[in-house]
């Protein structure tokens, strides 16, 4: 043991002293370093690292809000939404997903196919991530399943909402919403923004169009998570904003009369208020169910429909494209009466044929019509009148006139499938084809023949400027939130509310700032009248056609769009229509305003194929004329009504 | 080795025995113990499982063993000191054989009651063993080479053999504790200095030494969005934890960080995190203050006992104190790379807490038996 003295101990204690002075030095320092750092961690960046914390533990889902719906004139819903029953599973809280898909194989519609894609896709995502088994159960189903929930553990009725419409009239118009597609994410960018995966968005139609107003602002979901990536809690729900409900112009009643009239037939019917441009009706035939779309449609209807000899998929109404045929008539009168190249007392001898430099230019009534006038050469659509004054005429200024009533340009925009179709000419062959214009297809376009393609949308409009007297409307099917009134109606009112007493042309041009396509508004009259008597008068086109009744009598034109000329032979033999072969008989057109006294709707008709006008166009348009002028009362205490509401 | 039986038959009572507790270091002690139950019982979830309910039998346990190293006389400790410290040496050569291996590295010794880590007790017993070496040398033999070997094998032998568990952290902690004693009794600058140059030539040599793991554990450190997932992970979320507790705190049992699972460790070297995240800055602060009590109380306690002996272990042991809070602060905030450094007391852990406990109950046996000399 070593023995110490005092001083030794003094001494030694000091040194310990000194150096743990020193080291206590460091302690105050390292003190001061560890609380500037709490400091900054917690005061100064607190802010940065608690969104860095809920940015690990929360999660969000975005969910679709419910989709705005589509509604008729008289606010029938033709777009709406219903509750669907769907079955989720989590395969964490099944003891075992094989058995319970066995299970629920018996339960509700589920093939062996689903059930092997169902487990990929459960082995590819976390075992706590939800999996929709099915989307669409029918009630009977959803029943059972809640009947023998307690043994399907795991398993999970959800009820949602989703797209639904009433019938297929409507089908084209609308169109029809299917889940999203990498694509439509690509190329729109309000898609990108919403980002939901499975969405069901706007194909065609106005659900296109409208797509982005009525998708709604999406609802989150939002829910907590642990380290894992496991759902721990839902934290907070937001309902999200439902998209905006739509007015059309359309007559749901009219649309499903219409759709059934030409169930039967591959063609199209358009129906527009002379006035305001309103498209009572616009049906495409044969429809599709749109419904079909909403929930996925399957491989075999899909490839039905797209092989599918009548193409059901298009909307013949705006997107196909027919030569206008006799139906151009009309216009091509009036251009030659608007420029002066013939007045109105010109007759021509037809004979069934003219031979023009060589070439033989037929009638369709091969015995000829004789001598005829204008009115009569509307009236009996004769071919050869037409060929005079075309000849005359020349095919720019037919050109002119048609572009000003509307055709060759799309006139509805609110659909990207719309179509503009072709208005030819000598510039426009020049540009298109790099060839002279030749007389002989002016004289074809005179009858609506050749290089003219037209929609039935087209020729509707054509129709119900000329029934309005000869002014400019512009087609709608979206009514707008003001719901104005157009200059037109305005004068319309006018015209109504003080009867007899009649405002001359001009007046009623400045006065209600109206655009007329005429320079003579008797030009008008004139084809109006000879339309009344292609429908009204012994030996018209339409006669068989016309109503008796004085409330539903219509003034129209037919037309047949050639699609293979005939040839000598054929004509030698007269060949009918019903006799060759589906595909080369001509389209069939009719076209209308009504009633006659006081006109108020014009209407198109096509018939694919369907031969003559006036044998398979004109009955059709006839039976719609009715249906639409029964309607017309409720049509306009609506109108009033909805403007009571505004003011 | 020798000592008077008189130790024994002590002349103190037992009232002044209780007056002798430092009261103040003493209730911080329950203060801290008490704490550490309810971060442990945060930590668990809010639920007295396993790990919390353990965590309070331990803290109750050694706490009474606290207390009764405390009124075993200062000479008794001094005396036995070499013993314990050969003891350790020993059970850790043992454990390098026979150890209970877990986790890729083998620091367990099975006391069938406990599984025991030497080498956290090693951490008290190399100042143990210091302090009593240099009470026994004259200040004029310590910076004598013959009387430097010593200090360099104890220290260094405990080092390897924890630094081989591997036990990095460990490791550091005990070299550290032995060179602050080394350091208060008086070896010279220079030595200090030739060793810290020593040090920094050496260390990439030592780095290549390392394992893969605690190389990318540096490496992190330095940068630690390098791979936000993998190692710099703990770093990172442990920051997050601590930044949005803000000033307040998210309050007890509140801290998302901790309860979802995002903080590693968290019974064990990051309890300070879970306990910063829902008591904020003010708790952290608090937290920071009691430490810092205790290590000067430590100190005080140091400067009023007579003994060189029992001085130069409460200043060895006030600073293997501060060390050990100061590297597991530093490391949960980001300052130090991960080691596993557990915080005295807080974490969980048996050996930890036991030489903890055991190495305050010597102090408080300087401060109880202050004016008694130890031979």
């Amino acid at each position: 043991m070593l023995s110490f003295n005092s001083s030794n101990i003094a001494s030694k204690t000091r040194t310990i002293g000194r150096r743990m002075f020193l080291l206590n030095s460091i302690k105050a320092v390292v003190l001061i370093g560890i609380f500037g750092r709490l400091a900054t961690l917690q005061i100064n960046q607190s802010t940065k690292y608690r969104s860095l914390a809920d940015k690990n533990r929360f999660r969000e889902t975005k969910f679709a809000a419910p989709r705005g719906i589509i509604e008729d004139f008289f606010g029938n819903e033709i777009a709406s939404n219903t509750r669907i029953y769907q079955l989720h599973i989590t395969p964490e809280n099944t003891p075992d997903v094989d058995i319970l898909l066995l299970r629920l194989k018996n339960l509700i519609d589920l093939s062996d196919k689903k059930i092997t894609s169902i487990q990929k896709k459960i082995s590819k995502q976390k075992r706590w991530e939800t999996i929709i088994i099915s989307d669409n159960l029918t009630w009977s189903e959803f029943s059972r399943l809640n009947l023998f929930l307690h043994e399907l553990e795991g398993a999970q009725p959800v009820v949602s909402v989703a797209r639904i419409y009433k019938d297929n009239s409507s089908a084209h118009a609308i169109g029809y919403v299917s889940e999203i597609s990498p694509r439509d994410i690509r190329t729109k960018k309000y898609l990108k923004d919403i980002n939901i995966a499975g969405i069901a968005i706007g194909k065609t139609g106005l659900e296109s169009t409208l797509d982005e107003e009525m998708i709604g602002s999406p609802g989150f979901l939002r829910y907590e998570v642990n380290a894992y990536g496991k759902k721990i809690k839902q934290v907070s729900i937001e309902k999200g904003l439902k998209g905006k409900t739509f007015r059309t112009t359309l007559d749901s009643q009219v649309q499903i009369f219409s759709a059934k009239l030409l169930e039967n037939v591959s063609g199209a019917s358009c129906v527009m208020d002379i006035y305001n441009g309103d498209i009572i009706s616009m049906v495409s035939s044969p429809a599709f169910n749109p419904n079909s779309f909403v929930h996925g449609i399957n491989h075999q209807e899909w490839k039905g429909l797209l092989n599918d000899r009548d193409k059901p998929m298009i909307n013949k109404a705006i997107s196909g494209l027919y030569p206008p045929g006799s139906t151009i008539k009309t216009l091509t009168a009036l251009s030659a009466l608007e420029n002066d190249v013939v007045s109105s007392k010109l007759v021509v001898k037809c004979k069934g044929f003219i031979d023009l430099h060589g070439e033989r230019f037929h009638c369709w009534k091969k015995k000829g019509h004789g001598l005829v006038g204008m009115r009569t050469a509307i009236k009996q659509s004769c071919d050869v009148y037409f060929y005079e004054v075309s000849r005359k005429l020349g095919i720019d200024r037919l050109a002119a006139t048609a572009k000003k009533f509307g055709l060759g340009e799309k006139v509805l925009e609110d659909y990207s499938e719309e179509k503009a179709g072709t208005v030819p000419n000598t510039k426009w062959k020049i540009k298109e084809l790099g060839k002279n214009w030749y007389l002989g297809e002016t004289l074809h376009s005179g009858i609506g023949q050749g290089y003219f393609l037209t929609t039935p949308l087209q020729l509707s409009l054509m129709t119900a400027q000329i029934a309005n007297g000869g002014f400019k409307i512009k087609p709608r099917i979206l009514i707008d939130e003001n719901n104005k009134v157009s200059n037109l109606e305005k004068y319309l009112n006018h015209k109504n509310s003080t009867p007899g007493n009649v405002m001359p042309t001009n007046d009623q041009i400045f006065n209600f700032d109206l655009k007329p396509l005429f320079r003579n508004q008797e030009n008008i009259n004139l084809v109006k009248d000879a339309m009344f008597a292609a429908t009204n008068e012994i030996g018209g086109t339409s006669y068989r056609s016309r109503h008796k009744n004085k409330n539903f009598m219509f003034a129209g034109k037919t037309g047949s769009s050639q699609i293979k000329r005939f040839t000598q032979e054929q004509r030698e033999l007269e060949v009918k229509q019903s006799e060759i072969s589906y595909l080369e008989r001509d389209h069939a057109w009719f076209v209308a305003f009504a009633p006659v006294n006081n006109p108020r709707y014009a209407i198109s008709v096509l018939v694919e194929h369907g031969g003559s006008g006036s044998k398979a166009a004109a009955p059709l348009a006839s039976k719609i004329i009715k249906k639409v002028l029964e309607r017309h009362q409720n049509r306009i205490s609506q109108t009033d009504q909805t403007k009571g509401n505004v003011s | 080795m020798m000592y008077n039986r008189s130790i024994i038959h002590s002349p103190f009572s037992i009232r002044s025995k209780i007056f002798g507790l430092d009261l103040s270091l003493l209730f911080s002690i329950l203060l801290l113990g008490i704490i550490s139950i309810f971060a442990q019982f945060s930590s668990s979830g809010g639920v007295f499982d396993y790990y919390s309910k353990s965590h309070a039998i331990r803290f109750c346990v050694f706490f009474i063993l606290f207390l009764i190293v405390s009124f075993t006389p200062i000479r008794f400790w001094h005396s036995t000191s070499f013993i314990i410290f050969t003891s350790l040496l020993l059970l850790l050569i043992f454990v390098k054989f026979y150890g209970i291996q877990s986790q890729g590295s083998r620091r367990w010794v099975n006391l069938f009651v406990i599984n025991l880590q030497p080498s956290e007790l090693m951490k008290i017993g190399i100042i143990l063993f210091l302090s009593n070496y240099y009470h026994k040398i004259s200040e004029g033999d310590v910076n004598k080479i013959r009387f430097l070997l010593y200090p360099v094998i104890a220290i260094l032998a405990p080092f390897i053999l924890v630094l081989s568990q591997p036990d990095l952290g460990t490791a550091i902690l005990i070299l550290l504790s032995g060179i602050a004693v080394t350091w208060l009794a008086g070896v010279r600058w220079k030595i200090f200095a030739y060793l810290s140059l020593l040090a920094i030539v050496t260390a990439p040599i030592a780095i290549s030494f390392l394992k893969p793991y605690q190389k990318s554990r540096i490496l992190t450190f330095l940068n630690p969005d390098s791979d936000p997932l993998g190692a710099g992970y703990q770093i990172i979320q442990s920051k997050i934890a601590i930044g949005s507790g803000g000033i307040f705190g998210k309050g007890f049992l509140n801290g998302t960080q901790a309860y979802l699972n995002f903080l590693p460790e968290k019974h064990t070297d990051f309890i300070f995190t879970l306990y910063s995240e829902e008591f904020g800055f003010v708790g952290s602060i608090f937290m920071v203050f009691l430490y810092f009590f205790i290590t000067y109380r430590i100190i005080q306690i140091g400067n009023n006992t007579r003994s060189i002996f029992g001085k130069l272990y409460c200043f060895g042991f006030a600073n293997a104190f501060f060390i050990y809070v100061a590297v597991n602060m530093s490391m949960v905030l980001g300052l130090l790379p991960i080691v596993g450094a557990p915080l005295p007391i807080l974490s969980y852990g048996g050996s930890s807490m036991l030489a903890i406990m055991f190495g305050l109950g010597i102090v408080m046996s300087c401060n109880v038996y202050k004016n008694s000399t130890v031979g």
